[in-house]
């Protein structure tokens, strides 16, 4: 089945809108999807007062699927925790998109805000346009991020792309903000654009590749080899490539994988191969 | 049985027609709960709640129409503290560490956890006057100084953290034993442990000196433990305590390092079940994720290299340090199965459970919120076992645990939960139901007669995480383990009249402008400062 949802007003206050998964709308009524609650701001609501809510049972598809049209740049959390279904946003989208999120599909149109996928064990989100801050990150404190799945990013992603991240990948097809892959304890990022450095910043292990143009290398890294592709699951991505393993200060054991051609600033690091 | 309650105190009886009936037969009633050691207010806490955004979020509870809303699972912020403290059957608390620069602070948010009575020990094992005093032999000088700070913090009891250790870890070192001389000072710990008794004897405080024992968390310690008690055994007097070695669990290791450390209880039970001048708390380590914070600054620094993880740690100018550190106690690591195993042999082995509590040093070893879980592996050896199996191999080989058949009744839980605990704090108003007591009760939905409780533990679990009633100060204040009213307890502290006057001389006063960042006349709590102090009149020997 397929619910539409059509934000009924332009939200001025952040809505945190964890029911809007297709695990709670799953086998519901419109009018019991319309009672499920949501908080605007410090208010409590239900969907039904914020959303129009449509039903389409056209789709062969046997899962839920949820697609939402129109401006939820303010809505929050949506697809907490999901496992299966698929949820559709034309337009962006605001924080905290598919956080803990179990399995499923996520595809933004639009931009996405900072924290896409937070602590997310498995699933999938694309986003088309950019995305914020924070993407696959550790909830503010905490040292588990990223545990698994995958996020793609069409445009740009901001800082601390997968901080924390312990299993998974994130794959960035713009350019990435500094500190990508920070305290990253394993998993993979794949940066096709630039990147404004600091990357792997304490991280221990993992593989982060820059293709693009990179500021300079954190000193606690060491230059290994130079590598003609690197491989990502089972793509493989033509180089050359420095391989630079840290991050040292902390023991680690990480791969930071950065395009040579893009960075003839790096070439001193030859004379230590 | 009836129990009689009038104006907040037990009564011998009352007019039946006219009050309020509870009908708790085939329930457990117990005095309301003591914990003698549980760390729920000061800087150090308050830091740990600003250090780690991810407990709060891990554990949320929204507000009641009675109750305010709060966050943090192993640190919970000050009102949940004592909701959830009451929703158990707990009505008095003790919280053991506050440097006495923090006493404001600390008292704030002691008057900000309601539902219980509470009280806090000054940390005066490495407070500059008190080693001055004590190296120049100024035993009763040093006493009425002692008396000035209870008065000035409005503390209850002396506080002793690794004695000499902070002030060296002010210079980058740490004592290594009771005869190692404390920088700059030249004294031992062993003087400072034997001069504080002496002067918690002279000033006749109701609760013993409160040790927390040097090499704190070292594989080997347990000697420290057994030479710390042993060092005060000649000032006891007619059987009665002097010392409490607090969260005991961490004092008991055996073996030279981590990967032969194994558990020294049954050395320490077996002295402790010797000497009567000794009294523990177990300090039980719970398989959870928890925020570790003591004073101990080298220890919580020792720990930062263990884990990695985030740290704090901070010297407090010229009395204390500090530090905190999350830590995951994990079932399969070889060393916190032997800390879990630890404690519970010491509460087993130990006989008399007048002589040992049930902490969990709350947030050390586990948050408070675990005791029912506690009271079960005490109970029950199917419970236990239950833990045992799951534990790592070599803890489990080594643990003494599989030989004790000992199982608590619900009588020696009532002591190690509070009996006991309000006994050695000289609490005689708590952890009893005479007439004249205060009418804190708890009221537990499990039937001795029914329930065997080394078979149904999950029951006794139940009942004892969720009171059937909670009555303090003579009202309900909770009712199926749902909080029902709002009350905000009293403050105890110590109000020694000595025969010399309270006062710093012109010297000290002078070090404190040379020294302290808060001047002598702004230091001491006003009177008015506490909203509902409780002071108890002592009269001391000197």
């Amino acid at each position: 089945m397929v619910i539409i949802l059509h934000p009924k007003r332009l939200f001025k206050v952040p809505v945190e809108a964890e029911s809007i998964s297709p695990d709670a709308f799953d086998e519901k009524s419109v009018n019991e999807i319309g009672m499920l609650q949501v908080w605007e701001g410090k208010r409590k609501r239900i969907l039904g007062e914020l959303f129009k809510i449509e039903h389409k049972t056209d789709d062969a598809s046997e899962k839920t699927t949820i697609r939402i049209s129109g401006d939820v740049s303010k809505v929050r959390r949506i697809g907490t925790k999901m496992s299966m279904g698929k949820i559709i946003i034309d337009g962006n989208i605001g924080m905290h998109l598919g956080e803990e999120m179990e399995g499923g599909l996520i595809t933004v149109t639009g931009n996405a805000d900072s924290w896409v996928g937070g602590t997310m064990k498995s699933g999938t989100i694309e986003i088309k346009g950019d995305a914020g801050d924070y993407v696959g990150a550790a909830y503010r404190g905490s040292t588990k991020g990223m545990n698994g799945g995958t996020i793609i990013v069409n445009g740009n992603a901001g800082n601390e792309v997968g901080c924390f991240m312990r299993k998974g990948l994130i794959k960035v097809y713009g350019n990435v903000g500094q500190f990508a892959g920070i305290h990253m304890r394993k998993g993979t990022i794949f940066v096709q654009g630039h990147s404004e450095g600091r990357a792997g910043a304490q991280m221990r292990k993992g593989k982060i590749i820059v293709c693009g143009n990179i500021p300079s290398i954190l000193p606690s890294f060491t230059v290994e080899s130079i590598k003609p592709k690197v491989k990502i699951d089972e793509e493989k991505v033509a180089g050359p490539f420095y391989m630079f393993v840290g991050d040292r200060a902390e023991g680690g054991e990480g791969k930071l994988y950065v395009s040579q051609k893009q960075n003839q600033h790096l070439s001193f690091y030859n004379k230590y191969l | 049985m009836d129990l009689a309650i009038n104006n907040g105190k037990i009564v011998e009886k009352i007019n039946e027609n006219k009050a309020k009936v509870i009908d708790a037969s085939g329930m457990i009633v117990m005095p309301g709960g003591v914990d003698i050691h549980c760390h729920i207010a000061g800087t150090d806490v308050n830091t740990g709640r600003l250090l780690r955004p991810e407990d709060h979020f891990r554990d949320v509870e929204a507000k009641t129409a009675v109750t305010r809303s709060g966050v943090g699972y192993s640190i919970p912020s000050t009102f949940t503290t004592g909701y959830r403290y009451s929703r158990m059957g707990y009505t008095t608390l003790m919280n053991p560490s506050m440097p006495p620069l923090e006493a404001r602070h600390t008292h704030e948010e002691l008057e900000d956890t309601p539902m219980v009575d509470k009280a806090t020990y000054p940390l005066l094992g490495d407070w500059w006057f008190v080693l001055e005093h004590l190296r120049d032999g100024l035993i009763e000088e040093c006493a009425a100084h002692v008396a000035w700070i209870m008065a000035a913090t409005r503390g209850y009891a002396i506080k002793i953290v690794n004695p000499g250790g902070l002030e060296a870890w002010g210079f980058g070192s740490n004592v290594k034993s009771l005869d190692d001389t404390v920088p700059h000072f030249n004294i031992t710990p062993r003087e400072i442990i034997r001069g504080l008794c002496k002067v918690n004897k002279l000033l006749n405080l109701p609760h013993t000196i409160h040790v927390h024992t040097n090499n704190l968390g070292k594989p080997g310690n347990y000697v420290t433990a057994i030479e710390t008690m042993k060092c005060v055994e000649d000032l006891a007097e007619e059987n009665r305590p002097n010392i409490h070695i607090t969260h005991c669990q961490f004092s008991a290791f055996k073996g030279s390092d981590w990967q032969t450390m194994s558990s020294g209880a049954e050395e320490i039970a077996k002295y402790v079940n010797h000497h009567n001048h000794v009294t523990l708390d177990m300090g039980q380590v719970i398989f959870t994720n928890t925020t570790t914070m003591t004073a101990d600054g080298p220890f919580q620094y020792g720990l930062y290299q263990l884990s990695g993880n985030k740290w704090v740690n901070h010297d407090v100018e010229t009395e204390t340090s500090g530090g905190i550190v999350p830590f995951t106690y994990r079932r399969k690591s070889a060393v916190n199965a032997t800390q879990w195993s630890i404690g519970l042999e010491l509460a087993l082995l130990i006989k008399n459970p007048w002589k040992i509590y049930l902490t969990t040093d709350h947030p050390n070893g586990g948050p408070f919120t675990s005791y029912p879980t506690i009271i079960t592996w005490l109970m029950s050896q199917a419970a236990r076992k239950k833990t045992i199996n799951k534990i790592h191999k070599r803890a489990r080989r080594n643990s003494l645990l599989t030989s004790i058949e000992r199982e608590f009744s619900f009588y020696e839980i009532a002591i190690v939960t509070r009996a006991g605990q309000a006994k050695t704090l000289g609490l005689t108003q708590k952890g009893q139901l005479g007439v004249g007591a205060d009418a804190d009760v708890a009221i537990y939905n499990v039937n001795h007669k029914l329930v065997d409780p080394s078979k149904k533990y999950k029951k006794v679990r139940r009942a004892f995480k969720k009171a059937a009633y909670t009555i303090k100060g003579g009202e309900v204040v909770v009712k199926d383990g749902e909080i029902v009213k709002t009350v905000s307890g009293k403050t105890f502290w110590v109000d020694v009249k000595t025969s010399l006057p309270l006062e710093v001389n012109d010297d000290l006063k002078r070090k404190f402008r040379e020294y302290w960042t808060v001047e002598y006349e702004n230091y001491p709590l006003r009177k008015g400062f506490l909203h509902n102090p409780a002071p108890i009149s002592i009269k001391a020997e000197v």
